[in-house]
């Protein structure tokens, strides 16, 4: 079935990514690339949408493969839809990302999936939760994910300072985004960023030629 | 295992008898190779334009090295609304979309409505990821509901993406090509449809496992135009002499007939109660 070459330990299409979620004043950035990849070698898609929103407040990144995450945010959509209407109450973040945890603890045979859940509720405010390969919980100020972050952890570390502003925490992602994209073949196109506030959500799109460039000429 | 003239319901999920029956023949051939299955070693394509969508498709079924049809339809219809090109082993296209076709009449005769592009690109997404890539199907999906003009992927392990323009199958870095430079947004229909026809011509002239003629899909609101084939292929043989037999051809030498001698055994009359 494979007609694209690949040792790549993915099966079918990968989302070779770099996603990212952090926790200024007020609210959370949880951002990502746009690039889907088969076998490491051939774009698959220049425009895959990595960051889902599963309820009002909580959106997820994914990063792994594309059929497991997609299969995966599709069932936990659902089950925490009818967590809400059970308990007639918008859900918490960590609910969300518990249900993902379970779904990948459970599977963790036969599943290559990792999510980042990011959200702002009523009872902790925003926050950030990270589930990974197999199944591991954790809570984070500030967190990275998928291949690319191995070319960034260093700007983060300097880089991320608690309780920012929107707009300085805006600009750290875009700049972590860039810098990842910069050098990670598997990581490109547009990077997506969402800023969840008590207030609400915006969405916004960096095209590749507005991202920052560092020493690119 | 039952006889093959008896029909028995097949369990859940695959059954891999023939598998590990073609395993042991390879095995008695001596080094000779079993037929592979038939794929469609195809280029597809769809491009969604201001009034709907666009699909194209070539019209070669190969099996390994051998053209098995030169006229081989790749646009599935799905519902009235919908239509699927297939890429990879026909025979999982084919009932793939099949399945989905008549999982989605029941919901329409059921809801009264036309199913949306989505809801089968759902179904789809769902089937295909239970069975983990075991069926072969790449999928274009292309649509006009109330919510607008669709286009989407499925690959086979299950994975979806929406898309502007979309080429698939073993010639989709040609048809690509002339997609990324000829396509924009709210293109008139006659622009679609050469700029699809362009992109499945550039696949069945650098792909091996594409070929003969091209078919192409409009999908608007008001309806579908389905031309097949939209173009020929240049290179179409031509039939010096006619292969038909005459009546009389094979002279009968004998003829014996047997009647058949039927009688009455029992007969019934069930009313049927209309009151």
């Amino acid at each position: 079935m494979e007609k694209h070459y690949t040792d790549s330990k993915v099966k079918g299409v990968s989302t070779g990514t770099t996603i990212l979620a952090a926790i200024f004043d007020g609210g959370v950035v949880i951002g990502s690339d746009s690039r889907a990849s088969i076998g490491g070698e051939y774009v698959s898609s220049k425009t895959i949408n990595k960051v889902i929103q599963v309820h009002d407040r909580i959106f997820c990144c994914m990063a792994g493969s594309l059929a497991d995450a997609q299969a995966v945010i599709k069932s936990a959509k659902s089950h925490l839809s009818f967590h809400s209407v059970q308990m007639e109450s918008p859900p918490l973040v960590i609910a969300a990302a518990s249900i993902l945890k379970e779904l990948c603890y459970k599977n963790k045979d036969e599943l290559q999936a990792g999510f980042l859940t990011a959200g702002w509720d009523g009872k902790k405010g925003p926050q950030v939760y990270v589930v990974s390969l197999g199944g591991m919980l954790i809570s984070q100020q500030v967190t990275i994910g998928g291949s690319g972050s191995t070319y960034i952890y260093g700007y983060v570390d300097a880089k991320y300072k608690p309780n920012m502003t929107r707009e300085e925490c805006l600009q750290f992602a875009t700049n972590a985004l860039a810098l990842a994209m910069g050098r990670d073949n598997v990581s490109g196109g547009v990077a997506h960023l969402v800023v969840i506030t008590e207030k609400g959500v915006e969405h916004v799109v960096v095209p590749g030629d507005k991202l920052p460039r560092f020493n690119d000429e | 295992m039952a006889l093959s003239t008896v029909l028995e319901t097949p369990g859940a999920g695959f059954n891999f008898e023939n598998a590990t029956r073609n395993a042991a023949l390879e095995g008695l051939f001596g080094g000779g190779q079993t037929p592979k299955p038939l794929k469609t070693g195809t280029t597809i394509a769809g491009v969604v334009f201001k009034d709907g969508v666009v699909l194209g498709a070539d019209t070669r079924a190969t099996s390994s090295e051998v053209v098995a049809d030169k006229m081989c339809a790749k646009i599935h219809y799905i519902s009235p609304n919908i239509y699927c090109c297939g890429a990879g082993t026909a025979a999982d296209t084919e009932k793939t979309t099949d399945l989905l076709s008549s999982n989605l009449s029941i919901f329409s005769l059921n809801s009264g409505r036309n199913p949306r592009v989505v809801m089968a690109v759902n179904i789809l997404q769902d089937m295909l990821y239970r069975y983990h890539g075991q069926i072969g199907a790449n999928l274009i999906l292309g649509g006009v509901d109330c919510t607008g003009n669709h286009l989407y992927t499925v690959g086979p392990y299950g994975d979806i993406n929406k898309v502007p323009y979309l080429a698939m199958g073993s010639g989709d870095l040609a048809a690509l090509g002339i997609l990324e430079d000829g396509f924009k947004h709210n293109l008139e229909l006659e622009e679609a449809k050469e700029l699809v026809r362009a992109s499945i011509h550039a696949g069945i002239m650098s792909d091996l496992g594409s070929g003969n003629n091209t078919d192409i899909c409009v999908i608007t609101k008001q309806g579908v135009d389905y031309i097949r084939p939209y173009q020929e292929s240049e290179y179409k043989d031509k039939r010096n002499i006619k292969y038909r037999y005459r009546p009389g051809t094979t002279p009968v030498l004998t003829e014996k007939v047997v009647t058949l001698k039927l009688e009455v055994v029992q007969e019934a009359v069930q009313k049927m109660d209309t009151a």
